[in-house]
């Protein structure tokens, strides 16, 4: 009878010299698996040409908690410096690349930095807010994918300031999640958001904000 | 159409009066029923439990029992999924090629009772009395495995007089699980007293069911409770012409 | 813990679970443990069902999930060097690791060569299968557990007993007896007056997680996926700490199971889908985090990912229980179970429990080799073989059907022996005996007929003081007495009188 399986002790053993790649390898290859026949993919990958996509957007970023506002390119930032206000920020960090004039309607009661050169962690921290682009937004899901790509930066930029403003335009929203998926480059550091930062772990009764920003304001132009 | 009974060997000790009920049933709505004398057990408690080879002189003999029928009908939802579902996988663990060949031509006869109504005969109303109020518990085996969906349901609100009252909770497995009951009899007997609890929530006189093997876990537990709720099959319900003795 | 960060007491491990029978009877004695359960699988059943009702190709994502688990199986060897290829090229470091030793002394090599002394984790099941943070305790480095279930856990010296939620034996009230406790000792102190308000203790969480956050230099995470075709891995999450430990450390270390492979990144439009739905009913969780190697200026500067088998190469020698393999953690099996519902994680004695638990731990524990000990002999017959984990399941695994195929492991490892079946086997032969003849039931029938007359009253038989299975049975349960006549008695005389 062989004792349970300790984490601490290894079982595997194997030749002396062969490697754990060659040994994990070895005893893969030696059982035959037959593939599938076939992957069958009769799933949906777009939504169907009634559904108004903005508005599905809209309507499931909201169910998020997060607070959706749209915009046209005329009152953008009128509705920028609007949703900044309403959070009570009073420092903004700003990504390289972010299209200035989503910021000549801020007022003088917020301070803006750059993060050129790189803001300290603790700097970030520090700071009440930020506001990013976006590389893709799925309608279906109500999520925002960022890249760090122009008007995005580095994945930390929009993680430890406590409220995140995100612009969405109106042709980065696709219906599903297939249709983001082709516009995305998995080589770039990717971050999809569904919401503001949310745990269920106490008796499953759902809790927004934890340690991502507990502020999401989506902002959709067009 | 030459129609075998399939009593289940668990029927055929414990539960006798289903077996005569369905024999009167199909009866009743004109067709002969014959009792392949030579049956004994489907093989389920030994297959479930992981004791394949013991089973595979049961499907043996299953087989020979039942060879030549047109339907075979069973008022166990869970005996039926066993040979229509595993019969199969034991005959193939025994190598025997001729024992795969004669299951597949045995099994796909088998009809859960309430399948072999409203399917193959096409009625739901069998011209039953039966004045009580009666709640129903979809069995898991008869849900998940045989799908005989709302069949049941549909034979029991044809059924004059009887009302069929919402369990809460239905489809949820009651606990017994074949050798389950007795290897985790405490996890066993918490679901079931679960079941029970939402049974008597409901106020309903009688608790009915497509496998005696539940209700036999049920009702002993609302006998051990002395509760005046009484278990009955299916089969029973249908073939009753009036009040409950 | 031996992992204690203040070196105290160590803190439990599955080791030493009993039998699943026994381990459960404890668990249903604790009424609050049942009704925490209770509320809270019920609270995420009846949400998964509605997150799941509002895809109408459901059905459709379920069969193309299995089907691309099953290509990763049949394609294990290429798709693993081509994921290691592709993560190298992109300036990650690619380890093997034949079990959870030789992983954890991976990943403590690379802990001590960054110069670390602490780390802050994202929860990850693997690192618990292999008990990391014990071992990295061993070699003086503190392992941080940043979502807010494992922390309570942590904190609460405490197992785990959900894969999603593993805290979900707790209610808030012994939460916050747990973070007023003990925080102080780990770091930034709870708030005297902290309340019961899960968002109070959210908060006092967020706080208490910031600062070690800010400092760790080294950051240890799982695996939801990893795509072989680019090299891109993956983490979803909610909170946030993901995100934390997954960008702010200079260092990164993945320890993932050797079955967490995609074959494509167009394969996330399924599993992207399965997973959410299935795992926190959400159509999608709040934050996933991609990443493929290194990326100058952006996160960790050191990525090292660490392949771990630790008898995942055995699940495969079986064919009917190597489906296992698709699993990907999403825990709907362990919300459906009504086993589960009513004893919990823990009676599992592992880290993986519920139904996908009862089917994966024998087999990782090598049961296709070797026979296995008692409790994890226990494993496939904690089950009512009720089919709703086969229900829910986002890659279609036959747990019923895998549980009867390691049953038949079971029996045919432990045959006779009386201390793990008791008088099991022979009844089993017996009754097969006794069915393997119509004349031999129908004697037995009769014996037994005349032995319920005997002890039967009004038809049933009530408290009867036996040893073993059968007793277990009558604790709380009468039994039908056998009937006089049995049917095929009946059926006889009906036959010779003639009648039809």
């Amino acid at each position: 009878m062989a004792e349970p399986l300790e984490p601490g002790r290894i079982v595997t053993g194997g030749a002396p010299g062969e490697t754990a790649r060659d040994a994990v390898l070895a005893r893969i290859r030696a059982v035959a698996v037959p593939p599938p026949a076939a992957i069958p993919r009769d799933y949906l990958t777009s939504l169907s040409p009634d559904v108004d996509i903005l508005e599905r957007f809209a309507e499931r970023v909201a169910d998020y908690r997060a607070l959706v506002h749209r915009a046209t390119s005329g009152n953008l930032a009128a509705t920028v410096a609007e949703a900044l206000k309403g959070r009570g920020a009073r420092s903004l960090v700003i990504p390289a690349g972010l299209p200035a004039d989503w910021l000549i309607g801020l007022g003088p009661g917020i301070e803006r930095q750059s993060d050129d050169p790189p803001l300290t962690y603790g700097q970030l921290d520090a700071i009440d807010a930020v506001i990013t682009g976006c590389a893709v937004a799925i309608a279906e899901t109500g999520t925002i994918v960022l890249d760090a790509g122009p008007g995005q930066g580095r994945r930390a930029l929009s993680l430890l300031p406590d409220r995140h403003v995100c612009v969405v335009r109106a042709e980065q929203v696709v219906g599903e999640v297939a249709e983001a998926l082709a516009r995305l480059d998995p080589h770039r550091p990717l971050t999809w958001i569904s919401g503001p930062s949310a745990t269920s772990d106490i008796e499953l009764d759902r809790v927004e904000g934890v340690h991502g920003p507990r502020n999401l304001d989506v902002v959709i132009v067009g | 159409m030459k129609i075998a009974l399939f009593i289940t060997c668990f029927n055929d000790l414990l539960y006798p009066d289903v077996g005569k009920a369905v024999v009167r049933l199909l009866n009743r709505l004109g067709h002969e029923v014959e009792f392949p004398e030579d049956q004994t057990c489907c093989g389920q408690i030994h297959f479930n439990t992981g004791y394949r080879d013991e089973c595979v002189p049961l499907v043996r003999s299953f087989d020979q029992a039942f060879d030549g029928f047109d339907a075979i009908v069973s008022p166990s939802a869970s005996c039926a999924t066993m040979v229509r579902h595993h019969h199969e996988t034991v005959a193939r663990h025994s190598g025997d090629a001729s024992l795969v060949a004669s299951v597949a031509e045995v099994s796909p006869r088998v009809y859960e009772l309430s399948e072999f109504l409203v399917d193959v005969l096409g009625v739901t109303d069998v011209g039953a009395v039966f004045p009580h109020s009666v709640a129903f518990h979809p069995t898991c085996h008869s849900l998940r495995l045989l799908a005989i969906g709302d069949r049941p349901r549909r034979l029991l609100e044809a059924v004059s007089g009887l009302e069929l009252v919402e369990l809460p909770g239905a489809t949820e497995c009651c606990g017994f699980g074949g050798t389950f009951a007795v290897k985790n009899a405490d996890t066993s007997v918490a679901m079931g007293e679960d079941k029970i609890g939402a049974l008597i929530g409901t106020g309903a006189e009688v608790l009915a069911s497509a496998d005696t093997s539940c209700l036999m876990h049920l009702g002993g537990l609302l006998s051990r409770q002395r509760s005046m709720v009484r278990v009955m099959h299916l089969a029973e319900i249908l073939a009753s012409t009036g009040p409950a003795r | 813990m031996s992992g204690s960060p203040a070196g105290r007491e160590p803190l439990p491990t599955f080791a030493g679970t009993p039998p699943f029978p026994e381990a459960a009877r404890t668990a249903l004695a604790d009424e609050q443990l049942r009704r925490n359960l209770r509320h809270a699988t019920t609270t995420i059943r009846t949400k998964r069902g509605r997150a799941v009702a509002e895809r109408p190709d459901w059905e459709a994502l379920r069969l193309a999930g299995a089907a691309i688990k099953d290509d990763v199986i049949a394609r294990w060897p290429e798709l693993l060097t081509q994921l290691e290829a592709n993560v190298t090229a992109a300036g990650g470091i690619v380890h093997w690791a034949r079990d959870g030793a030789e992983a954890n002394a991976i990943v403590a090599g690379i802990v001590r060569a960054a110069g670390a002394t602490e780390v802050v984790k994202v929860k990850s099941m693997t690192t618990q299968e292999i008990e990391l943070n014990e071992a990295l305790a061993r070699e003086g480095i503190e392992a941080w557990e940043t979502d807010l279930a494992e922390l309570i856990v942590q904190l609460g010296r405490d197992l785990p007993s959900h894969i999603l939620v593993p805290a979900i034996h707790r209610n808030r009230d012994e939460i916050r007896d747990i973070f007023r406790a003990e925080m102080g000792a780990a770091g930034r102190p709870a708030p005297a007056d902290l309340s019961n308000e899960p968002r109070e203790l959210a908060e006092a969480a967020r706080l208490h997680l910031r600062e070690k956050f800010l400092r760790a230099k080294v950051a240890i995470s799982g695996a939801n996926f990893a795509i072989a075709e680019t090299g891109t891995v993956m983490v979803v999450e909610s909170e946030g700490n993901g995100r934390m430990c997954l960008t702010l450390p200079e260092t990164l270390v993945t320890v993932m199971g050797i079955e967490k492979l995609l074959p494509t990144w167009r394969d996330l439009e399924v599993f992207l889908q399965l997973l959410p739905r299935s795992s926190t009913a959400e159509r999608m969780n709040p934050y996933t985090s991609m990443w493929t190697g290194v990326t100058p200026g952006d996160g960790p500067q050191a990525f090292h990912l660490v392949l771990l088998d630790n008898g995942r190469t055995d699940v495969l020698l079986d064919e009917v229980g190597r489906q296992a393999l698709r699993c990907i953690k999403c825990s709907a099996c362990l919300n459906v179970c009504p086993v589960y519902e009513r004893v919990g994680g823990r009676a599992y004695g592992s880290p993986y429990p519920g139904p996908i638990g009862a089917i994966l731990t024998p087999q990782l524990r090598g049961i296709a080799r070797h026979p296995v000990d008692e409790q994890t002999a226990s494993l496939p017959y904690a089950s009512s073989l009720c089919g709703a984990c086969f229900e829910v399941c986002p890659v279609r695994i036959d747990i019923p059907e895998v549980l009867i195929q390691l049953r038949t492991q079971v029996v045919r490892q432990h045959g006779w022996r009386a201390r793990t079946f008791g008088e099991e086997p022979v009844a089993m032969r017996a009754l097969s005996t006794a069915f393997a003849n119509p004349g031999r039931l129908d004697l037995a029938e009769r014996v037994a007929g005349g032995a319920g007359r005997v002890v039967g009253r009004r038809g049933r038989i009530g408290r009867l003081p036996l040893p073993g299975l059968l007793g277990a049975w009558f604790r709380r349960r009468d039994l039908p007495a056998p009937a006089r006549t049995s049917f095929r008695r009946w059926w006889r005389s009906r036959s010779s009188r003639g009648e039809s």
